[in-house]
C-alpha cells in the first residue's frame, strides 16, 4: 500500500492504495468514475485511454503508481461547466459514435493528438488512432469529427 | 468523405430523451395521471422470423398489451418499449414514429427501453425488427392515443370529432383556431388507462412530417461525456465484483480446485457451488489476481477438430437437411446448359466481438432480483434468471442499461444469470463482467460454412439451372433471386441451435444477419464466376439474369453512382458487385481495391452501397447503421476468423482477432433509394451481406484470382494467385 496523489481532473486527490493497481479499476471502482471503459485488459482496443500529463496512455495496463504527483484527465474532466469540449461537440454533430462504448477512449485519443498537433492531416489523425477499434463502424464519422474540431479549435473554440 | 446531408437539427435539449434511472415508483408516479393506453395487436412479422418465436404467443407476443403510450399532464409523451438500445439508434427512432401519429413535436417525447417492469414484453432486439415489426406496432398505439384525445375534445369542446385536427398537442377546431385544448389539458387531473384491441387509422406516407427526416440521436450527450451508463457502469452500493473459474477448452471439465490461497487473500470471498467457481471482491482488478490464485485442473476435451479440419468435419456430421427452396427440374436444366461450373466455398466462425463484453450487475432486494444486463433480450433472459434461480417471475426484473454493441451476440447472457446466482449466494450486489478471453470463448459464434454450388449457363448467357448446397451457414439468404428456371437451395443444418451436438466444437448463434453472409458471398462469387465464363462484365450480366424490379433498381442505382463502366473481369480496375436481401431489404454493394501481389494484402479503396429499406424513417441513422454494416463487413471478409484447437479458443484478444481498423476503412458512399411505396423494411443488417462476395469479385477483378474463403487473407490471396 502506497498513498499516490494526483491532479485528476482538475482536482487534487489523496489515495493510499496497492500501488501495483491498475489505474483504470482505481478511476472506476475506487473513484466512480465509470465513463473509462474496459474492452481488452491488454492495451490492444483503446477503449480505456485517459490522458496522463497531456499523453494518451492505456489505463487497463497503467499501474496507479505510475501517475503519483502526475495531472491525469478522464473523459469526465473534457466538458467545462456542462460546456462540452470541441472535440465532444464535433463527436455529437458527425455522429462518431454508434453503441458509444468506444467513445470516450477515442475522444481521449484524439485530445492527445490535438494537443500536440492542433493540425493533423487526415493522414496522422489515422495513424495516431489506429490502437482504437471501434465495432459498430463509426469510424468514417469519427475521422470527420476529429478533423472538424481541430479546425474549430484552430478558429478559437475550445 | 460519406454523403449525408446536415438537414437534422443538432441542439438535444436538457432534459430530453432516454429515461434510464427510471425505477418502479417512476412508473407508478408516471402513470398517476394521464393517459396510458395500453395496446394489443399482432405484429406485423417478417418472413422468416416470424416462424422461430416460442409456441403459444401469437406471433411471438403473448395476449398481453404489447404497445404502452403515456400522455403525461405535461403533455408529454412517453413510449413505453420492450427493445434496447445497443447503437442502432432505435432510442430515437422509435419515438419518431410516436411523434407523427400524436403531432406533437419530436422534443415532447421520451422514451423507456427494456426494463421489464414497465415495459410490455418483447421477444428481443435482432433481425432489424425494431422499425419494420414493431414499428407498426408502436403507431398503432399512438395512433389509438390520439384519436381517444381528439374525443375528449370534442366532448370537452361539445364539437364532432371530425372537425377536429390535432397540431403541436393541441386539439383544436378546423373552423375556429380559438377552440382548442391541448393534450395536457385533457389529461390533467385523471387516470385513465385504456386497453384497446382495435386499430385507429395511421397516418399516410404522404401526410409524415417527422418520420423521413434525419433526427438527432438522444444519447449523444451522454455518449461523449462519459454518462452514459452500461451495465458495468451501474454500481450498487456494496457490490462485488465476481471473476469465475472457467475451463480452458470446450469440453473440458473441473477436476479438482484449490481455493485457499485465494480465500486466504483479505476481502476476498470465494463461493462454490459444485463445479460454479468464483471469487468476489469490490475491485476488479483484486479479483482477477484472486482468481488466479486457484489452482485447479481440467479434464481434456473430447473435441479434436481444429479451424483447418472443422470443414470436413461440418460435411461428416451436418443433417441430412431439406430443399428451402426448389423449382423446375435440375436434371432438365443440366441438359440445357452449355457451361457447367461447380466450386466450393468456405467460411470461418467468426466473433460479435462487441466491444462491451458481456456484463451484468445483480443485487437482491427484498426476495427481489434486479439485474441490471447488456443484452439484446430482456424478457427471455427474466424467464431464464428466475429459472435458474427456482424463483417466480415476477420476482426478478431485468434492466437494460445503454448496451455497448451487440450485433446478436448479446442475445444470449449467460453472464447476467451467473450475476444473479452470485448476488443470491452471497447476499450482496455482484458485478460479472466477461474478460476479452471469456468473451471469446464464449461467445455464440457465427458459425463455419461450407457451400457447393453447381450452375450452368445456355448459349444465351442465361443462368439455365443452380443447385446450391449449404452447411453450417442455415437458410437466411440461401434461397438466389435471380431468374433461374431449374433451381434448388438445399440446407443442411441451421445458423443456430437444433444442430448435432458433435456438429460445432462450441456455441453458434445469430451474427449480424445470421448466416446470410456466407451464403451471399458464396451465391455472389458464383454469379461472378457465371459473368466471367460468359465473357460479360459481370453487372451486365447480373442485369441480364434479373427481373425483380427493385433488385434492378439497386443495382442499378450503385452503379450509376460507383461510375461502373462495362467491362469482363478480370479488367484489371479491382471493381466488385455483389447484392442481396436482407430484412425485406434490398441492397447492392461495389467496391473498388487494390491487392499486393507481393504480400497478398488487400487494401479497400472505396464502397458504394445502394439501399432500398422501404419507408426510412430517420434517413442519417439508416446511413449510419450501412456505414457500420460496410465497415464491420470488412472485418468478415478479411480478417477475422476464430481459431481453435481440441476445443480450445487461441484467440484470446484482439491482437490475434484482428478487427477493421482506421487505416482499412475506405471512402464509403451510402445511398437510400427512394421507396415510399414500401413499408419501412430493416436496415441494421442488410448492407453488411454483399460484403465477402463483394471483396471476393473486386479481387478477382484486381488480380484474376478467386479466393473461395472467407476470411481472405494474404496467406490465402497469395495462395490463390500461385
Amino acid at each position: 500500500m502506497k498513498t499516490i496523489t494526483f491532479m485528476l481532473n482538475g482536482s487534487a486527490r489523496r489515495l493510499t492504495v496497492d500501488e501495483t493497481r491498475m489505474l483504470l479499476w482505481v478511476l472506476r471502482d475506487d473513484l466512480g468514475l465509470t465513463g473509462t471503459k474496459f474492452g481488452c485488459g491488454e492495451s490492444v482496443c483503446g477503449a480505456c485511454t485517459v490522458l496522463v500529463e497531456d499523453e494518451a496512455v492505456r489505463s487497463c495496463m497503467t499501474p496507479v503508481s505510475e501517475v503519483d504527483g502526475k495531472k491525469v484527465v478522464t473523459i469526465e474532466g473534457l466538458a467545462k461547466d456542462d460546456r462540452l469540449h470541441p472535440l465532444q461537440e464535433a463527436f455529437v454533430e458527425h455522429l462518431g459514435y454508434q453503441c458509444g462504448y468506444c467513445t470516450p477512449g477515442m475522444i481521449m485519443g484524439a485530445h492527445a493528438l490535438l494537443l500536440k498537433n492542433p493540425r493533423p492531416t487526415r493522414a496522422q489523425i489515422v495513424q495516431h488512432m489506429e490502437p482504437h477499434l471501434c465495432r459498430c463502424g463509426a469510424h468514417v464519422r469519427i475521422l470527420e469529427a476529429i478533423e472538424s474540431a481541430s479546425a474549430a479549435m484552430a478558429g478559437g473554440a475550445r | 468523405m460519406t454523403r449525408h446531408d446536415h438537414d437534422h437539427e443538432l441542439e438535444v435539449p436538457a432534459g430530453w430523451g432516454f429515461v434510464e434511472t427510471f425505477d418502479r415508483r417512476d412508473f407508478l408516479k408516471l402513470t398517476s395521471t394521464g393517459l396510458l393506453v395500453m395496446l394489443t395487436i399482432e405484429p406485423v412479422f417478417g418472413r422468416q422470423e416470424g416462424a422461430r418465436q416460442p409456441g403459444g404467443r401469437r406471433g411471438g407476443y403473448p395476449s398481453d398489451p404489447n404497445a404502452y403510450v403515456h400522455i403525461g399532464a405535461d403533455g408529454r409523451v412517453t413510449c413505453l418499449v420492450g427493445k434496447i438500445e445497443m447503437g442502432q439508434g432505435a432510442m430515437t427512432s422509435l419515438p419518431q414514429l410516436a411523434a407523427e401519429e400524436l403531432n406533437v413535436p419530436l422534443t415532447r417525447v421520451d422514451i423507456v427501453m427494456g426494463d421489464t417492469d414497465v415495459c410490455p414484453w418483447d421477444m428481443g432486439t435482432f433481425g432489424s425488427l425494431s422499425i419494420r415489426q414493431f414499428g407498426p406496432v408502436l403507431r398503432a398505439a399512438a395512433a389509438e392515443a390520439r384519436a381517444m384525445l381528439v374525443a375528449m375534445a370534442a366532448d370537452r369542446l361539445q364539437m364532432p370529432a371530425a372537425s377536429l385536427e390535432v397540431v403541436d398537442g393541441v386539439v383544436r377546431s378546423t373552423a375556429d383556431r380559438t377552440k382548442h385544448a391541448s393534450y395536457g389539458e385533457l389529461t390533467a387531473g385523471k387516470r385513465i388507462e385504456r386497453r384497446l384491441e382495435g386499430q385507429a387509422a395511421v397516418e399516410p406516407v404522404s401526410a409524415y412530417t417527422v418520420v423521413g427526416k434525419s433526427a438527432p440521436r438522444r444519447d449523444g450527450r451522454d455518449k461523449v461525456t462519459g454518462k452514459a451508463k452500461f451495465a458495468g457502469d451501474v454500481v450498487p452500493k456494496d457490490a462485488l465484483h465476481a471473476r469465475i473459474l472457467r475451463v480452458p477448452a470446450h469440453g473440458a471439465t473441473i477436476e479438482q480446485a484449490d481455493v485457499a490461497a485465494a480465500s486466504a487473500v483479505p476481502g476476498v470471498r470465494v463461493i462454490r457451488d459444485g463445479d460454479f467457481i468464483a471469487v468476489l471482491h469490490p475491485h476488479r482488478d483484486e479479483a482477477d489476481r484472486a482468481l488466479d490464485l486457484v489452482k485447479a485442473t481440467f479434464t481434456k476435451s473430447p473435441s479434436t477438430v481444429t479451424d483447418e479440419t472443422i470443414f470436413d468435419h461440418l460435411v461428416k456430421t451436418a443433417p441430412a437437411g431439406r430443399a428451402a427452396a426448389e423449382g423446375g427440374n435440375l436434371a432438365n436444366g443440366e441438359k440445357l446448359a452449355a457451361q457447367t461450373v461447380e466450386e466450393k466455398y468456405l467460411k470461418g466462425y467468426v466473433s460479435h466481438a462487441a466491444m462491451e463484453t458481456h456484463s451484468a450487475v445483480a443485487a437482491v432486494e427484498d426476495g427481489k432480483v434486479t439485474v441490471w444486463a447488456g443484452t439484446q433480450t430482456p424478457f427471455p433472459l427474466k424467464s431464464q434468471v428466475a429459472r435458474a434461480l427456482n424463483l417466480p417471475e415476477d420476482k426478478v426484473r431485468v434492466i437494460t442499461p445503454y448496451v455497448g454493441g451487440g450485433f446478436g451476440g448479446k442475445s444470449a447472457s449467460q453472464q447476467a444469470i451467473e450475476a444473479a446466482r452470485l448476488a443470491m449466494a452471497s447476499g450482496r450486489p455482484v458485478r460479472v463482467v466477461f474478460s476479452r478471453e471469456e468473451e471469446l470463448f464464449f461467445d455464440t459464434f457465427d458459425p463455419a460454412a461450407v457451400i457447393t454450388i453447381r450452375a450452368g449457363l445456355d448459349a444465351q448467357k442465361k443462368i439455365v439451372f443452380w443447385d446450391y448446397t449449404v452447411i453450417g451457414a442455415g437458410e437466411r439468404g440461401a434461397a438466389q433471386f435471380y431468374d433461374v428456371p431449374n433451381h434448388r437451395t438445399f440446407v443442411r443444418s441451421g445458423w443456430g441451435g437444433g444442430n448435432p451436438p458433435d456438429m460445432h466444437p462450441f456455441a453458434v448463434g445469430p451474427w449480424r444477419a445470421p448466416g446470410a453472409n456466407a451464403n451471399a458471398f458464396a451465391r455472389e462469387s458464383h454469379v461472378d464466376v457465371l459473368a466471367a465464363k460468359a465473357g460479360m462484365d459481370p453487372v451486365e450480366f447480373r442485369l441480364r439474369n434479373l427481373t425483380d424490379a427493385r433488385m434492378k433498381r439497386v443495382l442499378e442505382t450503385a452503379a450509376k453512382t460507383f461510375g461502373w463502366t462495362p467491362k469482363p473481369a478480370p479488367s484489371g480496375r479491382g471493381f466488385g458487385v455483389a447484392c442481396g436481401i436482407d430484412a425485406d431489404t434490398y441492397v447492392a454493394n461495389m467496391a473498388e481495391v487494390k491487392v499486393d501481389k507481393a504480400t497478398g494484402r488487400i487494401q479497400v479503396v472505396r464502397l458504394v452501397s445502394a439501399q432500398d429499406m422501404g419507408v426510412v424513417v430517420n434517413p442519417e441513422g439508416a446511413r449510419q447503421q450501412m456505414e457500420g454494416c460496410l465497415t464491420m463487413g470488412l472485418g468478415y471478409a478479411l480478417s477475422e476468423e476464430v481459431r481453435f484447437r481440441n476445443g480450445e479458443v487461441l484467440d484470446k484478444n484482439f491482437d490475434t482477432y484482428e478487427l477493421p481498423r482506421f487505416s482499412q476503412v475506405p471512402k464509403i458512399e451510402t445511398v437510400l433509394v427512394p421507396s415510399s411505396d414500401q413499408a419501412s423494411h430493416g436496415g441494421g443488417e442488410p448492407a453488411i451481406v454483399p460484403m465477402g462476395g463483394v471483396l471476393a469479385n473486386a479481387v478477382f477483378d484486381a488480380v484474376g484470382a478467386r479466393v473461395r474463403q472467407l476470411p481472405m487473407t494474404p496467406a490465402r490471396v497469395k495462395a490463390a494467385l500461385a
